[in-house]
C-alpha cells in the first residue's frame, strides 16, 4: 500500500485549507516554542484546546489503530500533515511525552488493556504526560536511578524524588524508571517501568522557575506514594531495557509517534526577517558591515549543519571518522542556536534590553526568551562539555 | 527565498573512486619526508612525480576529451587536490588546472585545442592575474601596445618558475582580456621569486615587458569577463578543498601527539583544554569537507551560477579560517616542540597563512555573501 501522487496532492490541499481556516490567531501571549516550555494554565488551555481540535479534525494520531481513537491510516498521511502544520506556523501539539514517547511504546509493548486505557486520553490532550527517569544527584547516568518502588498486596508504594519532570503539575501520568530490587547484581536489572498515575495522595510537584523567569518543569516528590500494581509495565526488572526503548523513540530513531508539530523551528531565515527594519546608525542594521559579517557567519554555520546532514549519508565521503557527523550533530546544532538567538539580541540595539512582558519589546521578547530556553538544549541531555569528551573519546580516540 | 535554501551534495562513483586513489598515491608517494625535501629546492617539486601524476590523468580530469582529457569536470578536481592538500603536496597541479579552466571558458574548446593538449599532455602553467596584493582589484594596467607588445608586470604569479605556459591578464580596448606567453618568450632576468611564508609553494613577480603576443595568443570577448569571474570562485573553491585536506592531516598531527605525550603523569590528550578545541577543529573539518563537496556539486559545466558562487565563497571563507585555527593550535599543543622548525606543525601553521591569501580572505568573501545573501 502506499499513496498516490494525486492522492498525496488532494490531501495536502486538504490539510492546508483547514489549518488556513483553523490557524489561531495571535492569543496575545507568548506560546511556547517547545512542549518544555508551557509555564502557565492559560498557555497549557490554549495548547490544549488547540491538540484537541487538530485530532478532533484527523490530522492527528492519523496512523494510531482507529479502536483507540487513532486514524488507522498509512503513516504518510501524518507526514504530510506534519508538513503542513509546519508550513502554516501553526502552535505545537504538546503532549509530547505521550504522542511521541509513551504512546509509541505502548502500542509496540503495551497489553490490551493498557492501550484502550491510554492511547486515546494522549491524543485528545484529555491526559498529560510527562516522564520520571532522571533525579537529582543522577542526572546523565539512568541506570543509578534510586527512586523506591516496594510491592505491598496490590499497590506499590514509591519514595524518591525524580527533577526536570516537564509539565509533571500539569501532567496525569507519568512514564517512571524506579527501582524494585536494589540488590540485584548489575544495577540496571533492579530497575523496573511504571505507568504511574499523578493524582494520587504522596506526589508532590515543585514547580522550576527557569532562568527565563517562567516555570516548565517541576520537581517530582514521592512520599509513601500508592499506586495500583498493574501500573507496572511488563515485568519487575524490565525498567532499563523499556526505558531504553522509550530513548528511541525520544530520539525518533524508531517511528511511531502520533505526529503533530513537537516544536517551533526558528531559523536564521526568521530571524534575518524580523530585524529588516531594526536600525543601527540611522541605517537598516541589515547595512551594517560588521553586523552583516557576523550575520554571514551565523548563516554559513547554519548550513554546515544542513549539509553535514546530506553528507553524512554519502559513506565515500565520511570514511574518515565514520560516526562523526552524527556523534557531534547535538553538540554543533545546539551550541549554534543558542549562539544565533544570542546574536539576534544583539542585533536590537537598545531594544535588545528589553523583556517579555513589555510592550515594546521586540516580538514580546521572543528573541530573549529564545536565547535562555536554549541551554536546555546544550545542558540536558549531556552538556555540551560532556558531548565534546565524548567526540573526543570515541571518535578521536582521546585519551580519557 | 530561504538563505540556506540549495543543499545539494552529490559524489559520484568516478569522484569516490579518483577520491580513493588520489589518498592512497600521496600517501606513498609524498611522505611527510619527501614534502621536507623539497622545502628550499627552485621548484618546490619532484618533477618524476609531476609526470605520475600527469599519467595518472589529473591535468586532464576538467578538460574535454577533444583537448585529451577525460571530460570529468571541475567536480572531479575537487577530491583531488583534498588529497594533496592532505599531504601536503605541492606541484603546480592547482596553477595548471585554474590556467586551463580560464583559456578553455574564455577561448572555447575549439580555438584553444592544441594548448589544452598540451596542458592535458602535462605542460605546466600558470594564470599571471595580480599586479598588487589586493584581491579585490579590478583595475588592469598591463596592456598590449599598438605594436602588439606587452607592457607592464604581475605579482604573486603562482609556479611560475616551473611554469611553460603563462595566461595573462591584461587590459585590451578598454576591456579584459588574455595573453598566452610562453617561458621562451620571457628575458632572461624577468622572473623575481617570491620568499613565501609557505615553503612548500612558489610564486613570483613576472615582467611581461617587451614580449610580442601573436594574433593568435591574444583571447578578448565577452567571454573572457565570465571566464575571470569564474577563475577566482574555481581558485577560491580549489584553495578551499586543499585548505580542508591540509586541516584534516593537522588534525591528525594534533591527535597522535595528544594521544601519546605525558605530562604531570597524564596524556595530555586527557586534558579538556586540549580536547575540546581539537574537538572544535574536528568539526570545522567536518563542515568544510561539506562545505567544498556542496560548491563541487553546483559546478555544472557552463559559466558559474548564483548557487555555486554562494557554495564556493562559503567553501573558501570556512577552509581557510579553519586551517588557520588547526595549524596555530597544532603549534600551541606541541609546546616547546611546536616552537621548533623541527614539528610538523610549521608546515600547517604556514600553509594555513598562505591560503587564506589565496583568491581573498574569509573576510572578502563574507563581505560579498553579504551582497549575495543579505540584500
Amino acid at each position: 500500500m502506499s499513496i498516490s501522487k494525486q492522492e498525496a496532492k488532494d490531501f495536502r490541499d486538504q490539510v492546508s485549507a483547514w489549518m488556513k481556516e483553523n490557524k489561531p490567531a495571535d492569543p496575545g501571549f507568548l506560546l511556547p516554542q517547545t512542549f518544555m516550555e508551557v509555564g502557565d494554565e492559560r498557555q497549557l488551555e490554549f495548547l490544549r484546546e488547540w491538540q484537541h481540535k487538530v485530532w478532533s479534525a484527523g490530522y492527528l494520531g492519523m496512523a494510531w489503530p482507529e479502536e483507540y481513537g487513532g486514524g488507522g491510516m498509512e503513516r504518510g498521511y501524518q507526514a504530510i500533515a506534519d508538513q503542513e502544520m509546519r508550513r502554516h506556523a501553526v502552535p505545537i501539539c504538546f503532549n509530547v511525552i505521550g504522542l511521541g514517547w509513551a504512546g509509541p511504546l505502548i502500542i509496540d509493548m503495551g497489553t490490551e488493556r493498557e492501550k484502550a486505557r491510554y492511547l486515546k486520553g494522549i491524543l485528545s490532550a484529555e491526559d498529560i504526560w510527562c516522564q520520571g527517569f532522571s533525579e537529582p544527584d543522577h542526572g546523565s547516568d539512568l541506570g543509578n536511578a534510586q527512586t523506591r518502588a516496594v510491592r505491598d498486596g496490590d499497590e506499590y508504594v514509591l519514595n524518591g524524588q525524580k527533577i526536570w519532570t516537564t509539565m509533571g503539575n500539569f501532567a496525569r501520568y507519568m512514564i517512571l524508571l524506579a527501582r524494585t530490587n536494589p540488590d540485584a547484581a548489575r544495577k540496571y536489572d533492579g530497575l523496573s517501568y511504571f505507568l504511574a498515575p499523578m493524582n494520587v495522595p504522596g506526589i508532590e510537584t515543585r514547580p522550576i522557575r527557569k532562568i527565563t523567569g517562567e516555570y516548565g518543569f517541576t520537581e517530582t516528590f514521592f512520599t509513601d506514594a500508592r499506586i495500583p500494581a498493574d501500573c507496572l509495565m511488563g515485568e519487575e526488572g524490565q525498567g532499563w531495557k523499556i526505558a531504553m526503548q522509550t530513548l528511541q523513540y525520544e530520539r525518533g530513531a524508531e517511528a511511531g509517534a502520533a505526529g503533530g508539530l513537537m516544536m517551533v523551528r526558528v531559523t536564521i531565515d526568521d530571524m534575518i526577517e524580523e530585524l529588516r527594519d531594526v536600525a543601527r546608525d540611522g541605517e537598516p542594521v541589515l547595512k551594517d558591515p560588521v553586523m552583516r559579517d557576523q550575520l554571514v557567519k551565523m548563516i554559513m554555520e547554519e548550513k554546515s549543519i544542513a549539509l553535514g546532514d546530506r553528507r553524512a549519508r554519502v559513506p565515500a565521503l565520511t570514511s574518515d571518522y565514520p560516526h562523526s557527523l552524527m556523534l557531534s550533530h547535538k553538540l554543533r546544532t545546539t551550541e549554534m542556536t543558542r549562539r544565533m538567538r544570542q546574536f539576534a539580541i544583539n542585533l536590537q540595539g537598545a531594544a535588545g534590553g528589553l523583556y517579555v512582558g513589555d510592550p515594546e519589546a521586540r516580538q514580546g521578547g521572543f528573541w530573549q526568551r529564545a536565547y535562555f530556553n536554549s541551554f536546555s538544549a546544550t545542558i540536558g541531555g549531556g552538556t555540551s562539555q560532556v558531548q565534546a569528551n565524548i567526540v573526543a573519546e570515541h571518535i578521536l580516540g582521546l585519551p580519557k | 527565498m530561504s538563505v540556506i535554501g540549495n543543499t545539494a551534495l552529490s559524489f559520484s562513483e568516478e569522484q569516490a573512486m579518483l577520491l580513493d586513489v588520489a589518498r592512497e598515491f600521496c600517501r606513498k608517494k609524498s611522505p611527510i619526508a619527501a614534502v621536507r625535501a623539497q622545502l628550499e629546492t627552485g621548484s618546490g617539486y619532484d618533477p618524476a612525480l609531476w609526470d605520475e601524476m600527469v599519467a595518472l590523468g589529473w591535468t586532464g580530469i576538467a578538460l574535454p576529451e577533444s583537448c585529451g582529457g577525460s571530460g570529468m569536470g571541475m567536480a572531479t578536481v575537487v577530491p583531488v587536490v583534498e588529497a594533496m592538500g592532505r599531504a601536503m603536496l605541492g606541484t603546480p597541479l592547482i596553477s595548471t588546472t585554474l590556467a586551463a579552466q580560464l583559456l578553455l571558458r574564455a577561448g572555447g574548446e575549439g580555438p584553444m585545442e592544441s594548448v589544452l593538449a598540451d596542458i592535458a599532455a602535462g605542460a605546466t602553467a600558470t594564470v599571471a592575474l595580480l599586479e598588487n596584493a589586493d584581491w579585490g582589484e579590478s583595475r588592469i594596467t598591463c596592456t598590449l601596445d599598438a605594436g602588439g607588445v606587452l607592457q607592464g608586470s604581475k605579482k604573486f604569479v603562482a609556479d611560475a618558475t616551473a611554469a611553460s605556459l603563462f595566461v595573462v591578464v591584461i587590459e585590451h580596448h578598454g576591456a579584459p582580456a588574455l595573453a598566452i606567453v610562453r617561458a621562451g618568450q620571457l628575458s632572461g632576468d624577468a622572473i623575481s621569486p617570491h620568499t613565501l611564508i609557505d615553503q612548500t609553494r612558489r610564486s613570483a613577480s613576472v615582467n611581461f615587458g617587451g614580449v610580442a603576443v601573436a594574433e593568435g595568443d591574444l583571447i578578448t570577448g565577452g567571454a573572457v569577463v565570465t571566464a575571470l569571474r569564474d577563475l577566482y570562485l574555481l581558485g577560491a573553491l580549489l584553495t578551499a578543498a586543499e585548505a580542508t585536506g591540509s586541516a584534516a592531516s593537522c588534525l591528525d598531527t594534533i591527535v597522535d601527539y595528544l594521544k601519546t605525550r605525558k605530562q604531570f603523569g597524564k596524556l595530555i590528550g586527557s586534558y579538556q583544554a586540549l580536547k575540546h578545541p581539537t574537538v572544535d577543529i574536528l568539526t570545522a573539518v567536518d563542515s568544510g569537507r561539506s562545505f567544498i563537496y556542496h560548491a563541487a556539486t553546483l559546478l555544472g559545466e557552463g559559466p558559474l551560477d548564483r548557487d555555486a558562487e554562494i557554495a564556493c565563497r562559503m567553501a573558501k571563507a570556512h577552509a581557510t579560517e579553519t586551517l588557520l585555527y588547526a595549524g596555530d593550535r597544532a603549534v600551541q599543543f606541541h609546546g616547546g616542540m611546536g616552537f621548533t622548525y623541527e614539528c610538523d606543525a610549521q608546515l600547517y601553521i604556514r600553509r594555513a597563512q598562505w591560503s587564506q591569501q589565496q583568491y581573498g580572505d574569509a573576510q572578502h568573501h563574507r563581505k560579498r555573501l553579504a551582497s549575495l545573501l543579505l540584500d
